[in-house]
């Protein structure tokens, strides 16, 4: 792989964890990958084909299916200095990898008294729109959400990927890495040469509006701001907020855009009872009851356990971009 | 068609208007938009067109009579609108809003709205979200008088915001303002002066001769309450009797800032139209004082002392028999450029009779410039609920001992503060008054305007 410093490089979301992935491998001899087909593999996204090569068994490591052991020995791995990023193949198989995640990792510091911590990062593909249907679909970032202790990001822009991996690598605490498995080959862009960070916790405003705030994240960011784009062509103007850090949640930014806009919608895959967008909402409703003008909505995921592997049943789950655009405009007309 | 008229809502918090004058007599015909009526409520007079066209069949409410806003006060027979049954007309729209871009999906269609959007139905009252409330409190605007642009003609921010920005022209019963006089004269009375030259001074009631009026009493009479002297009274003895008045005074040595307005004072009258004075300065330097010291520019509640976020300056101004009190709305967003012009539009519009309700609302703190009758030293009463209002009184110039020990002379200025003892004690209020002296003095004879 050819390392620029100066510049950008043009790739996709793949390319961008990759590339993270690599520099990191390179710039630091404590780092190391472990998961389900890693190694010899190179991942099921061939996300890192030739690394065992390059870096050898011993810093990409093959494990058995067992999530919650992969999660358990890169803990050990995190407290004692090196720096493990580990790899749930999808998200759909992280259960048996909770109590790793949220009784040890999330509580290391606490338990401590600070003595250790735990600078460990899980990646994993989630997300649904790809027929993966019950096993390879699920959004499982609620899960973690009520968690304190873990940060969960899950940034969608190829530059954004390698800012916010790059700083959750470089994270003295565990650091949930998400990424839609949608996006990967679907979206593209610059990505800067060279490394940089991303602070975790700081929202994006990828498209500027007042009318309305959308705040979203993944896959469904891509779809709002096409649907913004076709409100836009109307002379309807709304913002359109990429949280790239679920949590932190960056209050700030939010806030501000709400203070502006008066109307907020929150659009999230996850179902949702208990998600994201509801707490956004609470947020929002506590600190600036006064500058709404309307009830906050929310398009999310229905509740049911799980995406159908049937394409009409996936299309049920998933919301299109025109029913976004419609949405926003009731909002923009209330 | 008979059409009935109602007392009009010329303000949000006002709740009833007396019928001051009837320009029309039964049976005479009216033009649409011509005024027939002249109202009075709080300080403003204001001159109410008609809706329609029509013949003025029936005066309900006789002048001087107070009646609550909605009540029916006359009705005009229209002429050739048979086809279209208006009941209870509403005065007409000053305006009609922008039409917003219509979204591509069809939603329930918008009643039409037949009155123009001036008065609101209870249901779309009651839909009002909590920026809207928070908005129309913070810019007095009357939500029922806001047409609403919303889904199903709710009232959305935004029209707050656009209402409080035409002013009154839509906070303000939509269509009325507080126009001058355009009746003719009685037959009796002097010829109307040539054109262009100043509208005389608009007599308090057409008085006949030995009639005892406050503009030329008659000793030994009872000059008769009009209304602005009825609310001024009221206003007064409310205050005093709610607020303790604490008092306090700073003298300020104005002898730069004199000089500086002298040097700049013709520029300004050529650039900007408006004497400049001392007053700009003045409410200049207030404002940041009031910056220093928020709790001066607060109020006091049962709750608590609400603290102001907004810093509108009312400024006291004389006009023959009454007293005014135009507010500078966001005093802090002018520049002293900025301050000559709005004062002086707002003196101007006092003295020729056409402030509106709007522009006397609002006010956070008052400035009094007593020192324009020669005054030296005045102790004002407070104005509205405001926890002060300082005074600038006359400039004199006296000897004064300076640092070192020399006597020289300068010219000198009191600044007088009273206070709300509720609000503030005399430590906040002479550090306020103090901060305001050190700014006033810190203006230099030779500096950038």
């Amino acid at each position: 792989m050819a390392v620029a410093t100066t510049g950008t490089t043009r790739m996709n979301n793949v390319e961008a964890v990759r590339h993270t992935l690599y520099e990191a491998l390179k710039a630091d001899p404590k780092a190391l990958i472990m998961g389900e087909d890693v190694g010899a593999r190179g991942n099921v996204f061939l996300i890192t084909k030739g690394f065992l090569e390059e870096f050898g068994p011993e810093r990409i490591i093959d494990t058995p299916l067992a999530e919650a052991s992969i999660v358990g020995i890169a803990v050990g791995m995190a407290m004692e200095g090196l720096k493990p990023i580990a790899e749930i193949q999808f998200a759909d198989f992280i259960y048996p990898a909770f109590n790793q995640i949220v009784g040890e990792a999330a509580k290391t510091r606490y338990r401590s008294n600070g003595d250790y911590t735990c600078p460990l990062v899980i990646r994993t593909p989630y997300g649904g729109g790809v027929r993966g249907a019950l096993s390879h679909s699920v959004s499982i970032e609620a899960l973690f959400y009520h968690v304190p202790g873990l940060k969960i990001v899950a940034p969608s822009f190829p530059s954004d990927i390698k800012g916010l991996l790059n700083a959750a690598i470089e994270d003295p605490d565990p650091v949930m890495f998400l990424e839609h498995k949608k996006t990967y080959r679907l979206v593209k862009g610059e990505v800067p040469n060279g490394h940089f960070t991303i602070p975790i916790g700081k929202a994006d405003v990828k498209v500027a509006g007042d009318a309305l705030t959308v705040v979203s994240y993944g896959l469904y960011v891509h779809q709002a701001i096409e649907a913004a784009k076709q409100l836009a062509s109307d002379g309807l103007s709304v913002e359109v907020i990429d949280l790239r850090s679920i949590r932190p949640m960056d209050k700030t930014t939010i806030l501000a855009s709400v203070r502006k806009t008066r109307k907020l919608l929150i659009i999230q895959e996850d179902n949702k009872f208990g998600g994201i967008g509801a707490e956004i909402s609470a947020m929002v409703v506590e600190e600036a009851f006064f500058d709404l003008d309307a009830p906050i909505r929310r398009l999310a995921g229905p509740d049911v356990p799980a995406m159908g592997y049937a394409q009409t049943l996936e299309e049920e789950f998933m919301i299109p971009t025109s029913r976004m655009a419609d949405v926003m405009r009731e909002m923009v007309a209330f | 068609m008979p059409t009935t008229i109602t007392m009009p809502q010329l303000g949000e918090s006002v709740t009833e208007g007396t019928v001051a004058q009837w320009l029309k007599k039964p049976g005479d015909a009216i033009e649409k938009y011509e005024s027939f009526v002249e109202i009075s409520t709080d300080k403003v007079t204001a001159e109410v067109p008609s809706p329609v066209s029509g013949v003025l069949k029936e005066i309900i409410v006789k002048e001087g009579e107070t009646v609550p806003t909605g009540t029916p006060i006359a009705v005009i027979d229209e002429v050739g609108a048979a086809t279209q049954p208006e009941p209870a007309l509403k005065v007409p729209h000053a305006s009609p809003m922008p039409a917003r871009p219509q979204p591509a999906r069809p939603f329930v269609a918008r009643p039409a709205s037949r009155n123009g959007g001036a008065l609101n139905p209870p249901e779309t009252l009651r839909r009002v979200s909590p920026a809207v409330r928070r908005l129309a409190r913070e810019n007095s605007v009357d939500l029922t008088t806001v047409r609403g642009t919303g889904d199903q003609g709710r009232i959305t921010a935004n029209d707050v915001l656009a209402a409080a920005q035409q002013g009154p022209a839509a906070a303000m019963a939509a269509g009325i303002m507080a126009a001058p006089p355009t009746r003719q004269p009685a037959p009796s009375a002097p010829a109307p002066p040539a054109p262009g030259a100043p509208a005389p001074p608009r007599p308090a009631a057409p008085s006949a001769p030995g009639r005892s009026t406050y503009d030329r009493p008659i000793p030994g009479t009872l000059v008769p309450l009009s209304q602005a002297r009825k609310i001024i009274a009221q206003r007064m003895v409310e205050s005093k009797h709610t607020a303790p008045h604490a008092w306090t005074m700073v003298e300020v040595d104005v002898t730069d800032l004199w000089n500086l307005r002298q040097r700049e004072k013709d520029r300004f009258q050529r650039e900007k139209g408006y004497a400049l004075t001392l007053l700009p300065f003045f409410i200049h330097a207030v404002v940041q004082s009031l910056k220093a010291y928020p709790l001066m520019n607060a109020r006091f509640t049962d709750e608590g002392i609400q603290v102001l976020k907004e810093i509108n300056v009312g400024i006291a101004v004389a006009v023959s028999s009454n007293l005014m009190v135009p507010v500078i709305r966001y005093a802090d967003n002018y520049s002293i450029a900025g301050l000559v012009v709005e004062a002086g539009k707002l003196i101007e519009k006092a003295r020729a009779g056409k402030l509106t309700a709007d522009d006397l609302t609002g006010g956070t703190f008052t400035v009094n410039n007593t020192g324009a009758n020669g005054s030296v030293l005045s102790a004002p009463i407070l104005n509205g609920g405001q926890a002060g209002i300082v005074t600038m009184e006359a400039v004199v110039k006296r000897p004064v001992v300076v640092d070192d020990d020399k006597i020289v002379i300068r010219s000198m200025m009191n600044v007088c503060l009273s206070l709300d003892h509720r609000v503030v004690d005399g430590a906040i209020a002479s550090a306020f008054l103090v901060d305001l002296k050190k700014r006033l003095e810190a203006r230099r004879s030779g500096e950038a305007l």
